[in-house]
């Protein structure tokens, strides 16, 4: 039975349960409008135009046939764009259209607007592009060559950053250990291949030199900044606009070539340009992981604790800087805060090759690395006789404390996350005791809650969020964070109804518009729920002492008396106290209609530390932390895994939605294992081969295995509620635990990924050829 | 060249004027403005652009648009009715079946193609009528739970 809220006032809570996202309804509906979705009359389409040359000097680039083409309306080239754009301020590498250079085959060289699509394809047919053409290459170890030609002048022997840095001594370390080895593992390039292709809409208004851009991107306020930085037009005339994103996961954190390429269209042409990319063009544009070198070597005592790290790690980067120095530096910062390691030495090399630019790709940086260090320490394992969960155990730290190289580690739930999938998987009783072909394997994996310091350092909070409250009693949050599928929104309408004990139905989510929403840092490296979450906190409490200071004027009772239930504002218990909406009416006779700020900046004990250069990346004001199981079966006949089932526990300081919490955690494992089983971004002559949904093989659902969630609450001492990322950090942790369950299913060792059929196949026949050439005396085998 | 289609879309009868190469992913998008069934690849890789053609899921990216002379083509913006999400689509909410929500048309219908002809699908024959759609958010774990939800719903008469 309904009965009055003044009979039995209880705020609404609106944190820790399943709650599904509240734009779910226009997804499902077909209503949710992506940028390819904003069509409108007089939309000129655009094309591009792409390098079919792998590196070349540009001789000429001639659009005069082109330009004769019924409907062409513009088509500009490297000659508009004297500026380079680029994520990091320190490198700036890449023009929007290749000036001068062409550094990898599809690069942008010219791009055309006309009235319909057919018309532009046809100039685009017409473009005459010369070069003179120059060494190119595929892999980090030509690019490294000695007497390799340059791609960028700047970047002696094709390196974009190298890293070095010891911490302790890694020769005593290793004197301390009974069991040292070294191995060398490779990790093939992956795309992020995120549903939604590259697409922008860019609207020019002439008459008042204002520019607006609808772009499928990640950091609106990065795009706003590369286009006025390549427009070299005054911020204050970009609008920046992003429409619902179907899917990220890292790719468009860097404003990528698509969206400005739209916006020097549409002012060529004075008018509007809808530039949507093929699937080809989309994993072009790239920004994926790089294909990665790792040796790693690791000293061990008899009981499994570590005693000192190497870690040699080359990454082939692709033509331009991209976030390239930063995912270099997280390669080897991350080796630390989640095993108590000293006496670690890591060298990295990111280097420039002929192959499209990578970026920061889920788990940015942390991914590979933890594949090679899980696999090894797995080895060590079983090469000591030992239990993989007693090793982790003999390594933990123990939190609050800081890394040798200053990571500030508050909450530390790996330890419950190793009790939850032992005890789930039912570890040591199956281990061992499964049949043929089958196997187990485990590893952990852990990932920062946002960067502490973000990459444009301006002295600003590192989040911030307002909240406008009017007389129709609807609280408005206005963020610049972007949604795109992580639920965002939701967790910020959560955050807030939770503050002020009201259903999420009174709160509504303003994102995406520039021309509305504060600024953002943006969606990455897993900032949102921690960083604007905590904005979103403070913003409403501030609303809510408006509230009680309405509330006590109106009840004629002190501040301090007033209790909010949501709905109703009381003092104390025996009064019938005011509604909401009174509240409402009340606190706007101050001031009119309501807004309020809500801060959030991180501590400095959480900018990482000066030891080295670069030692800030990887500092956080929170980790999170993952274990996983994984059960294989593997055909030896055909070389086939099967995954048949994984258990995941994930540390997340607190699930603010267990639905979403496991929604991003299934998804991590399930990335991870793409990458560890099918995908690769393979190239012939510099021509991405497998620039299309076939040949870049993403798992089916017929091909994804059951993924058993099990939710860690460390509570974070500076989270939200408690909360860290769960977006990020169960990637890493399947790649080790795939190939350690293949280990223990067949004895063979996977080093290299993806773990293909044909892999395991040449691997098994190869154990045969040598088994039958040295026949055992006992007949085994 | 150019000829006259005549279609029931998401149940109401057109008549358009068609080019020979149009095709029906085309047709929904840019000339009917239904925006609700998405692009995802370069042609029949992802599922995406999943329509029912006479209650069949069809890839409209790699159907001619003439061939839908006189069928019945049903689109995402046809599921609902008195304001109310339909079985599947309420599966995709509540469970999570839909994150980022770029494959979710194409999911949607293609499941609702399942639960028109076959009310109580086993594990296996969810994953066969799934297995040409990809999503790269969700990992398929919720969406297998969507399925079956809106197979439950279904028993209690609410409409795929």
């Amino acid at each position: 039975m309904w009965s009055h809220p003044m009979n039995k006032p209880i705020p609404a809570h609106n944190i820790g349960g399943y709650i599904p996202m509240i734009d779910g309804p226009e997804k499902v509906s077909g209503r949710a409008k992506y940028t390819a979705d904003v069509l409108g009359p007089g939309r000129l389409a655009g094309r591009i135009y792409r390098s079919p040359y792998s590196h070349g000097e540009i001789v000429n680039v001639d659009i005069s046939e082109a330009l004769k083409v019924p409907g062409v309306v513009s088509i500009v080239t490297g000659a508009d764009c004297e500026r380079t754009f680029g994520v990091l301020p320190i490198a700036r590498s890449e023009h929007p259209l290749a000036r001068d250079k062409v550094r990898y085959r599809g690069e942008p060289v010219a791009a055309v607007a006309a009235l319909d699509d057919g018309a532009a394809r046809e100039a685009i047919r017409r473009i005459n592009f010369t070069v003179r053409e120059l060494p190119a290459y595929y892999t980090a170890k030509d690019a490294l060559a000695p007497g390799a030609t340059l791609l960028h002048d700047k970047k002696l022997g094709n390196i974009e950053r190298d890293v070095l840095f010891e911490l302790g001594s890694t020769a005593e370390g290793f004197a301390e250990a009974d069991l040292v080895r070294e191995k060398t593992y490779n990790c093939a390039e992956v795309c992020q291949n995120q549903m939604e292709m590259h697409a922008a809409v860019a609207e020019y208004d002439a008459v008042r030199d204002r520019m607006t851009v609808h772009a499928s991107t990640q950091v609106p306020y990065y795009v706003h900044l590369m286009l006025s930085q390549i427009l070299g037009m005054d911020m204050s005339h970009i609008r920046v606009i992003k429409p619902h994103v179907g899917g990220g996961f890292g790719c468009r954190t860097e404003t990528l070539n698509i969206e400005l390429i739209a916006a020097l269209l549409a002012r060529k042409a004075n008018g509007s340009v809808r530039l949507v990319t093929t699937r080809e063009e989309t994993f072009i544009t790239h920004r994926g992981r790089p294909e990665t070198d790792i040796t790693l070597k690791i000293g061990m005592r008899k009981d499994g604790r570590i005693t000192a790290v190497e870690c040699d790690c080359d990454q082939r980067g692709g033509a331009h800087s991209g976030y390239g120095v930063v995912t270099i530096l997280y390669a080897g910062s991350m080796l630390y805060a989640i095993y108590d390691l000293h006496n670690v030495k890591y060298v990295g090399k990111r280097v420039l090759t002929n192959t499209p630019p990578c970026g920061a790709f889920r788990g940015h940086g942390t991914v590979d690395i933890r594949f090679a260090f899980e696999s090894l320490m797995d080895e060590m394992t079983s090469e000591l006789g030992l239990d993989p969960f007693a090793v982790r155990r003999a390594n933990l730290l123990t939190a609050p404390t800081f890394t040798d190289n200053d990571l500030m580690v508050n909450s530390y739930g790996l330890p419950e996350c190793l009790d939850w999938v032992e005890r789930e998987s039912g570890w040591h009783k199956r281990k061992g005791n499964l049949p043929k072909g089958k196997g187990l394997g485990m590893a952990c994996s852990h990932y920062i809650s946002g960067a502490s310091k973000p990459v444009n350092w301006t002295g600003e909070p590192h989040a911030t969020v307002k909240i406008k409250l009017d007389f129709d009693g609807s609280i408005v949050v206005l963020s610049g964070a972007a949604d795109i599928g992580q639920g965002s929104t939701t967790i910020l309408a959560q955050t807030v109804a939770e503050v002020l004990g009201l259903d999420l139905a009174r709160v509504r989510v303003v994102t995406g518009d520039s021309e509305v929403v504060p600024k953002d840092n943006g969606s990455y490296s897993s900032r949102v729920t921690f960083m604007v979450g905590n904005a979103a906190l403070d913003a409403a409490h501030n609303l809510k002492n408006v509230l009680v200071n309405a509330a006590a004027r109106k009840l004629e009772a002190r501040p301090e008396d007033i209790e909010c239930l949501g709905e109703i504002y009381r003092a104390g218990a025996q009064d019938k106290g005011a509604t909401f909406d009174e509240v409402v009416t009340e606190a706007l006779k101050d001031t009119g209609t309501i807004t309020v700020t809500g801060n959030y900046s991180t501590i400095p004990e959480s900018h990482g530390g000066k030891k080295y250069r670069g030692a800030a990346i990887g500092g956080t004001m929170g980790y999170s932390y993952s274990a996983q199981v994984v059960e294989v079966s593997v055909d030896e006949e055909t070389g086939v895994v099967t995954v048949d089932k994984v258990w995941v526990a994930h540390d997340c300081g607190k699930a603010l939605n267990r639905l979403t919490v496991e929604g991003q955690v299934q998804g991590s494992v399930w990335m991870g294992m793409g990458q560890a089983m099918s995908e690769e971004a393979a190239y012939h002559d510099g021509l991405m081969v497998t620039a299309n949904m076939l040949d870049y093989r993403v798992p089916t659902i017929q091909d994804s295995p059951p993924i058993e969630v099990g939710i860690v609450e460390s509570n974070d001492p500076h989270g939200p509620f408690g909360a860290k990322e769960a977006g990020e950090g169960s990637l890493a942790a399947f790649l080790p635990a795939l190939t350690n369950a293949i280990a223990d299913a067949i004895g063979i060792r996977f080093n290299d990924l993806p773990v293909t059929p044909d892999r395991v196949f040449d691997a098994v026949e190869k154990r045969k050829r040598a088994a039958e050439k040295s026949p055992k005396k006992n007949g085994g085998g | 060249m150019v000829r006259l289609l005549e279609c029931r879309l998401n149940g109401r009868d057109r008549v358009d004027a068609i080019a020979d190469n149009l095709l029906l992913l085309d047709y929904l998008r840019e000339k009917v403005g239904l925006t609700g069934t998405k692009t995802g690849c370069d042609g029949g890789e992802c599922g995406a652009c999943t329509v029912l053609i006479d209650g069949k899921p069809t890839l409209s990216c790699l159907t001619l648009v003439a061939t839908i002379q006189g069928k019945h083509v049903d689109t995402i913006e046809s599921l609902g009715s008195d304001g109310q999400l339909s079985a599947v689509q309420r599966g995709f909410h509540e469970k999570l079946g839909s994150q980022c929500g770029y494959c979710t048309p194409g999911f949607i219908m293609a499941s609702v193609g399942l639960l028109r002809r076959n009310p109580n699908p086993t594990d296996a024959e969810i994953l066969d009528a799934l297995g040409s759609n990809i999503c790269r958010c969700t990992g398929y774990v919720k969406i297998i739970e969507a399925v079956k939800f809106a197979a439950a719903l279904g028993k209690h008469g609410v409409p795929p």
